[in-house]
């Protein structure tokens, strides 16, 4: 019988395994923190910084901190809650994202954490770039208007389809999703529809053609149960088979 | 659009041999093609891409995100107007007017014939010399009218640019007060030979390779360990701004497991309003290799790197040059100074436009030929850094300490400066004094004694490190430079009473925007949507609500920015929100929100129309 190893995740005990983040063991352990570019399955790289949390008093993105230098977390905060209020307000103004013409409502990831904080409102003066959208492949259809940079795709195809068919450009605010071809076109690739990358994208960018609004309002992913407890669900739970 | 030449594939094929073909050449790559081409060809872009065996997508991602580099044409010359607040005040607005007049270009455009674009850019590093310029790539300080004019005769003219007056591009060192380091009298070879002797004598014969003169010999590790002994013994602490001691961060790299070691030095000097290290590349060039070695000997690596700054491009050369030399006389490559196994060599790496690759784990993703975005931290670089290996980065000015110090030893260092900052700290000045340049002095310096010797007159304000540092006012100049009182990387922007500190305040924001790399949310955002709250009120459109808005994107960029380009990003704001607020309630509509008009009177045609009349269809509560 050993010790597990574990810190305070608002007051309550997470036990951790070596080489857990603070995020993979917040979930494992039925906790969830928002995050956005966190998704189990690939790296986590820690740039939409929702996961921010504070960890031995210091801000820190819980998805890329090491579960082993944590011995007390804070997530649960007004403080917190308020800055990923205006997180998500960020990405609001920064892109284009017109929910009710949008084929991902209802599915969204950043829809759905709007309204699981209680997001009003932009907040901000929106930005209305120009993306124009890429329809050039027959089955995948790329509307940038949508991007949140969360480089979700980039990490799909690189670690699970073992492809390099999304990648950054520009930096700063004209920062942007690419594709891997010289024409700069998705056709160009070597994407399949059934690829990770494709299947990954939490926002409305890379969708599949001719199966837009097939799920009525109400019975759509988010209508169901907010975010926050699906999450959970779809977090990997490898500590469970430890419980006795 | 220029036609493809059509030797492109053997320029570019040549250049990548060059490079051994190595992946994590890649920005040294992009650089050269464009040095050779004026721009990336699509095809060359292509062939990179195909010839170092990566993505297509990878070597575009790289290339636009440096902002020298860029895939479009950019003219036969690129004009490239320095962007600092300094040159600003120094007329270079006007200048670039005159210019984009003359040569009928529009800013940030190519010319119609393709002949020439002009442009802003990030602070070159000539602020004492401004305004400045570079055209392709070539810095022109000293700016005035008529220069620019005989510039734009020459444009108009096609002289290539190896033909204009080297009168031009004449940058001078302006070290006006000069202590230790600035006027050290070393002499190549003095810092390592001293740092050879503190090992024990006599082992050195059998010493027989990098490991062995390392730690596997007995006494093996005598020198390098006193060399760090002495390090640690200066207190000596980073000059590049953040401050942490230079011989914990050597003893950490030497102390964490690899298989092999790099050092760094970092010469992306970026912060506007710095030069100091312009100077000791130019002047002092080889204290600061000595530097690097005797890092090298102290932690164990084989191998260092320059980091460059695009912007210092033209010093690429004279460096080699040096560095070729130092190779010659035994300095440099294998059993340096007689010491079998002391190998050690240094590279050039140039940047290609970057500010946050001044941030030491952005610096080494650029190294590594990707774009630089800081990593996320912990491991840091002493443990993973270089090819993930224990690396140490190190400021220019730092690494010439440490060749100081290896000389005379920590105790000496140490008796300079104050109690927690010991040493010499050069400060860069700048602005509206009479005598800009380089003033090195002790730690604990006040900023009367800077501004009375550089001859500034009816000072407002000073800016203190840069954008990212501090500004203070005149109630403020009894305070020294110093970590305990004010840590700088150097800058030393001085602003008289004629200057609005809302403009300078602008400036830097602007600058932030622009340099921000993108990766993590608040500053992607939040250093632009902080312009457009400047620009609004600036235009005379702000309101009290604005300035709640910089408060607010400030918040969120201290807690949650990736790196300290975005933890800093609203510093200057509110910095001079702080001391001189009537620079921006001058500016502002109202002091607080007033609509322009009467929103609840708005809605009762919409009352009437739905006969409505409840709480809930007025803004405020019913009486």
């Amino acid at each position: 019988m050993n010790e597990r190893p574990s810190f305070l995740l608002d007051g309550a005990e997470v036990p951790f395994e070596p080489g857990q983040t603070v995020m993979q063991a917040a979930l494992a352990a039925g906790r969830y923190i928002p995050h956005l570019c966190y998704h189990p399955e690939f790296t986590p790289h820690g740039s939409c910084k929702l996961c921010t949390a504070r960890v031995n008093g210091r801000l820190m993105a819980a998805c890329t901190t090491p579960a082993g230098i944590a011995t007390e977390v804070e997530s649960e905060t007004e403080e917190l809650n308020d800055l990923r209020r205006t997180l998500v307000q960020m990405l609001f103004a920064e892109g284009n994202h017109f929910c009710p013409s949008c084929e991902k409502s209802g599915n969204c990831v950043l829809q759905a954490l709007g309204y699981d904080l209680g997001v009003m409102t932009a907040g901000f003066r929106h930005l209305f770039p120009d993306r124009p959208v890429d329809a050039s492949h027959p089955e995948i259809l790329l509307d940038f208007n949508r991007c949140i940079l969360c480089e979700l795709c980039v990490r799909a195809a690189r670690e699970v389809d073992g492809k390099h068919v999304f990648s950054l450009a520009g930096r700063g605010l004209g920062k942007h999703l690419i594709v891997n071809a010289e024409s700069g076109r998705l056709v160009d690739t070597d994407v399949k529809v059934t690829d990770k990358a494709v299947e990954v994208c939490p926002v409305g960018v890379i969708l599949r053609k001719r199966v837009g609004f097939a799920t009525p309002i109400g019975a759509r992913r988010y209508d169901k149960s907010p975010i926050s407890a699906q999450a959970l669900a779809d977090a990997p739970r490898p500590l469970e088979r430890n419980h006795d | 659009m220029p036609d493809t030449p059509d030797d492109l594939e053997p320029r570019v094929r040549r250049i990548i041999s060059r490079w051994e073909h190595d992946p994590g050449a890649l920005v040294q790559v992009l650089r050269e093609v464009q040095e050779e081409f004026g721009y990336l060809p699509g095809p060359a872009l292509t062939l990179v891409a195909r010839l170092l065996r990566i993505p297509f997508s990878r070597a575009r991602g790289v290339a636009s995100f440096y902002s020298f580099l860029s895939d479009e044409p950019l003219g036969a010359y690129r004009v490239l107007f320095s962007d600092n607040i300094t040159d600003r005040m120094a007329g270079s607005e006007s200048l670039l007017e005159a210019m984009c007049y003359r040569l009928w270009a529009e800013p940030g455009k190519v010319s119609q014939d393709g002949l020439v674009s002009v442009a802003r850019t990030s602070c070159t590093g000539m602020c004492d010399q401004g305004p400045a310029l570079l055209v392709n790539g070539r810095a022109i300080p000293s700016l005035t009218s008529e220069r620019v004019e005989r510039i734009c005769e020459l444009i108009l003219a096609r002289t290539p640019v190896d033909e204009w007056p080297a009168e031009f591009f004449a940058v001078h060192d302006n070290v006006r007060r000069a202590g230790i380091l600035l006027g050290h009298t070393q002499q190549p070879g003095d810092a390592i030979r001293a740092a050879l002797q503190r090992g024990a004598a006599g082992w050195s014969e059998h010493a027989a390779n990098e490991r062995s003169w390392r730690e596997a010999y007995v006494g093996a590790a005598q020198g390098p360990i006193a060399t760090l002994e002495e390090i640690k013994r200066s207190n000596l602490r980073g000059r590049g701004g953040a401050g942490f001691t230079t011989g914990v961060k050597w003893e950490a790299c030497r102390q964490a497991t690899g298989l092999t070691r790099y050092v760094v030095c970092n010469a992306d000097e970026g912060e506007p309003g710095t030069f100091k290290d312009r100077v000791l590349l130019t002047s002092h060039a080889d204290l600061v290799f000595e530097g690097m070695t005797v890092a090298a000997y102290a932690i164990g690596a084989s191998l260092g790197f320059l980091y460059l700054r695009g912007e210092y491009r033209y010093l690429l050369e004279p460096l080699e040059a040096a560095l070729q030399r130092r190779r010659a006389a035994n300095l440099l490559g294998n059993g340096i100074c007689g010491q079998p196994g002391f190998d050690f060599d240094i590279r050039i790496h140039v940047g290609a436009g970057s500010y946050v690759c001044g941030e030491e784990s952005a610096l080494i993703e650029s190294l590594e030929g990707k774009r630089g975005v800081p990593r996320n931290r912990p491991p840091y670089p002493v443990t993973n850094g270089y090819k993930q290996q224990p690396t140490i980065v190190n400021n220019v000015e730092t690494l010439c300490a440490t060749a100081l110090i290896a000389v005379r030893g920590g105790d000496w260092y140490r008796s300079l400066g104050t109690l927690k900052s010991s040493g010499t700290k050069i400060l860069s000045v700048a602005g509206d004094v009479a005598r800009p340049g380089l003033y090195e002095y002790p730690f604990g310096v006040t900023l009367r004694q800077v501004l009375e010797e550089c001859g500034a007159a009816d000072t407002q304000a000073i800016q203190i490190s840069g954008p990212s540092g501090v500004c203070v006012d005149a109630n403020e100049f009894g305070r020294r430079i110093a970590f305990e009182d004010l840590p700088t990387a150097g800058a030393f922007t001085v602003f008289d009473a004629s200057r609005d500190m809302f403009d300078v305040a602008h400036n830097y924001a602007q600058f932030f925007a622009h340099e921000s790399c993108g990766f993590c949310t608040p500053c992607r955002v939040g250093t632009s949507m902080l312009v457009a709250s400047m620009d609004k009120i600036r235009a005379g459109n702000g309101t009290q609500h604005d300035v709640g808005e910089i408060d607010r994107l400030n918040k969120v960029l201290l807690m949650s920015a990736h790196c300290g380009l975005g933890h800093t990003a609203c510093n200057p704001i509110l910095d001079t929100l702080k001391r001189f607020r009537p620079a921006y309630e001058r500016k502002l509509r109202s002091l607080d929100f007033t609509p322009a008009f009467d929103l609840d009177g708005a809605l009762h045609r919409a009352r009437k129309m739905t006969g409505r009349d409840d709480a809930d269809a007025h803004l405020e509560a019913h009486p």
